[in-house]
């Protein structure tokens, strides 16, 4: 049975609390409250309502027939949670990090975001719980995701650009940790991904596991059976702890993590620490695969997607790798705009930029395989937010 | 006996305090590292707090970001840093130096080379902001394997246990965060202060340093009279930040004699 983390969050050698002596109450207060509500019956109950109704799980499983016809190899089936409400599984974190702030008594959430897409699902739940909301957001990604940050600001957020260091996702962690360190009495530091100090790493993939645990049940009953590999794409690695997670003690199903390769894993312009075997690190509160200079140096990564430009990568998913559990490869941008526009040319559906790396790495070995071998996919995302970028890609400018 | 001990020994005996000054190496040239480490210590520094530049210095305000930022354009590395101290040490062999910074730079070095090399330099502490005690008893084990001592941070909200638990694996001096927040932040509340320090010295028998928040020779005076030392780092850094390459080690200089002649009063 797999059982991690240990109760001091360590995946073995990665993970634990490598945080300022000033963070070190905080995270004990939180991880109390977690342990004490998270099998709460009370809490389940209100954390599953809202799913449901607020959110809009379960969310379905979709066989993509033309795609995989045209790939002329294995079955692609898709999870949904492009269909979620804010359009991507980031909620599903959200919404349970709020209740879970609610009865802790904090009144203010704060978070970081890069693509937009987890500062807006931030957003929705603090409007939806009536909590303040300050989410962080680097210069350089205020520009590229202008439309996000309009729809954070909608739902009564404060949105404050990052502009220290690479003006992206990492250095917006930084100034939120900033933030909940001088406020840390009312404040609930809402973290997006697997990734910060324990019990984060944990927390945010028990609120993701509802993706894979749905799919255990829905697999069998539209596919006939579990899929023989389970795709998914890694920044921070959130929306592949969720799918993987109920299917880590099932052997026959391959775990495969797809990390951003941006213009190509030798041209050195990449967000891919764990297919690249980058020095073991301690960045943001954990220890693991992390992209750095011989200097120990954080070094600033490439991808077309904003929510894969992360220099490292939640500890969970180093150990996976080690483990030899999971399997991690890396796809360009290119490819993945391929799988973009393949995915709405043959499927009637928008794919998000994130999300489009898994997809292109199915494609790549559908062909390989025979027709009656089944990938699961997780559509993480919907790519209304990355019109810009895709538009651009094909050189149109609105 | 370590420098540290000797040094806050003799302070006591003559019944003064500490004054510790804070700035990060390579800011805002390298070749001014050396040059503001002896000024410091003509200025009436006890114990200097060298810091290595980081990329993402997370517990740090914006004016030491920056500093770190400044630092970096010109490559400083833990290598660069290192190498200074030991030019520093040519012609200073008494004055404490403790480096202050982010684990990650050190793990790139591997503890085991970089606590060697501290020995061999004159490095006599090391404060890894990001590295409690729980995560760092391999490196701490480093540490003392070449006689370096790890300094600890201490917090306003650090519960008692946690006091403890830092009161048996620190050695040299306890730095006692003063106020919740980032360095260079917020105002101070003696009263907090004042208020904390006998609760740490049930556990901690070390001299206690207070930070954060010091930003002229009134406050400086004022948390000299709670404990053993002040530690001044963002006022200073602010200082260098403001001056020009000619005139930054006699303004710095300026700054910290002021800052000792308030301490003196306490």
């Amino acid at each position: 049975m797999y059982n991690y983390p240990d109760s001091t969050g360590h995946f073995g050698p990665y993970g634990g609390i490598y945080v300022a002596e000033t963070l070190m109450s905080a995270l004990e207060e939180l991880n109390q409250a977690y342990e004490k509500y998270r099998h709460n019956p009370e809490f389940v109950a209100e954390l599953n309502y809202d799913l449901k109704h607020f959110v809009g799980r379960p969310s379905p499983i979709y066989h993509a027939k033309r795609w995989s016809q045209q790939l002329g190899g294995a079955q692609i089936f898709l999870k949904r949670e492009d269909l979620n409400h804010t359009g991507a599984h980031k909620v599903n974190n959200t919404v349970g990090q709020a209740l879970l702030a609610k009865r802790m008594g904090k009144p203010r959430v704060i978070a970081e975001t890069g693509a937009g897409q987890h500062g807006v699902a931030t957003a929705t739940v603090a409007a939806r719980y009536g909590m303040e909301c300050v989410v962080y957001m680097g210069s350089e990604d205020v520009q590229r995701q202008a439309q996000n940050v309009y729809r954070m600001k909608l739902l009564g957020a404060t949105v404050v650009p990052v502009e220290s260091g690479s003006k992206t996702l990492k250095d917006a962690l930084n100034e939120a940790m900033r933030d909940w360190v001088t406020n840390i009495e009312n404040t609930f530091y809402i973290i997006g991904t697997v990734a910060g100090p324990h019990p984060y790493p944990m927390m945010v993939r028990d609120f993701n596991a509802i993706v894979g645990k749905e799919c255990v049940v829905q697999m069998p009953e539209l596919a006939g059976r579990q899929p023989d590999a389970v795709i998914a794409c890694v920044g921070g690695g959130s929306n592949a702890m969720g799918v993987f997670y109920f299917y880590i003690d099932m052997p026959g199903v391959k775990l495969i993590g797809v990390e951003a390769g941006g213009q190509g894993i030798a041209s050195g312009q990449h967000a891919a620490p764990l297919t690249t075997n980058s020095p073991v690190g301690v960045l943001h509160g954990n220890r693991t695969y992390l992209m750095q200079d011989a200097d120990g140096q954080i070094i600033e990564t490439h991808s077309i997607s904003a929510g894969l430009d992360y220099p490292g990568v939640g500890p969970e998913h180093s150990w996976l790798k080690d483990s030899g559990r999971a399997e991690y490869v890396a796809i360009n941008d290119d490819e993945a705009l391929r799988a973009f526009h393949d995915l709405c040319h043959f499927e009637g559906i928008i794919p998000a930029l994130e999300s489009s790396h898994a997809l292109a790495y199915a494609a790549k070995i559908a062909p390989t395989m025979n027709k009656d071998k089944v990938l699961l996919v997780n559509l993480s995302g919907r790519g209304d937010k990355d019109m810009a970028t895709v538009a651009r890609a094909s050189g149109i400018e609105f | 006996m370590s420098r540290i001990q000797t040094t806050f020994d003799k302070l006591k005996q003559h019944q003064r305090k500490a004054l510790i000054p804070f700035f990060t190496a390579g800011d805002p040239d390298p070749k001014l590292t050396v040059p503001l480490l002896h000024a410091l210590v003509e200025a009436g520094a006890d114990v200097i707090e060298l810091g290595v530049p980081f990329s993402d210095p997370m517990a740090d305000g914006p004016t030491i970001q920056r500093a770190s930022e400044r630092a970096l354009k010109h490559h400083v590395s833990l290598h660069h840093v290192l190498d200074m101290v030991a030019e520093f040490r040519r012609s200073n062999t008494g004055t404490p130096i403790v480096l202050m910074g982010y684990g990650n730079p050190i793990e790139a070095m591997g503890w085991g080379t970089f606590a060697k090399r501290c020995a061999e330099v004159g490095v006599d502490g090391v404060l890894t902001v990001d590295f409690p005690p729980e995560e760092g008893h391999e490196a701490f084990a480093h540490l003392e394997k070449h006689g370096i001592d790890p300094i600890f941070l201490l917090a306003p909200t650090s519960t008692d246990a946690r006091v403890a638990r830092v009161a048996k694996q620190a050695r040299g001096y306890v730095y006692y965060v003063s106020l919740k927040g980032v360095t260079g932040a917020g105002n101070l509340d003696l009263s907090a202060i004042a208020e904390k320090i006998p609760h740490l010295r049930k556990h901690i028998k070390l001299p206690i340093g207070v930070g954060f928040g010091i930003r002229d020779a009134a406050t400086a005076l004022a948390v000299a009279k709670l404990c053993d030392g002040v530690v001044v780092g963002s006022r200073i850094v602010q200082e260098i930040e403001n001056s020009t390459e000619q005139n930054v080690v006699a303004n710095v200089s300026k700054l910290v004699k002021e800052l000792r002649q308030a301490v003196d009063k306490a």
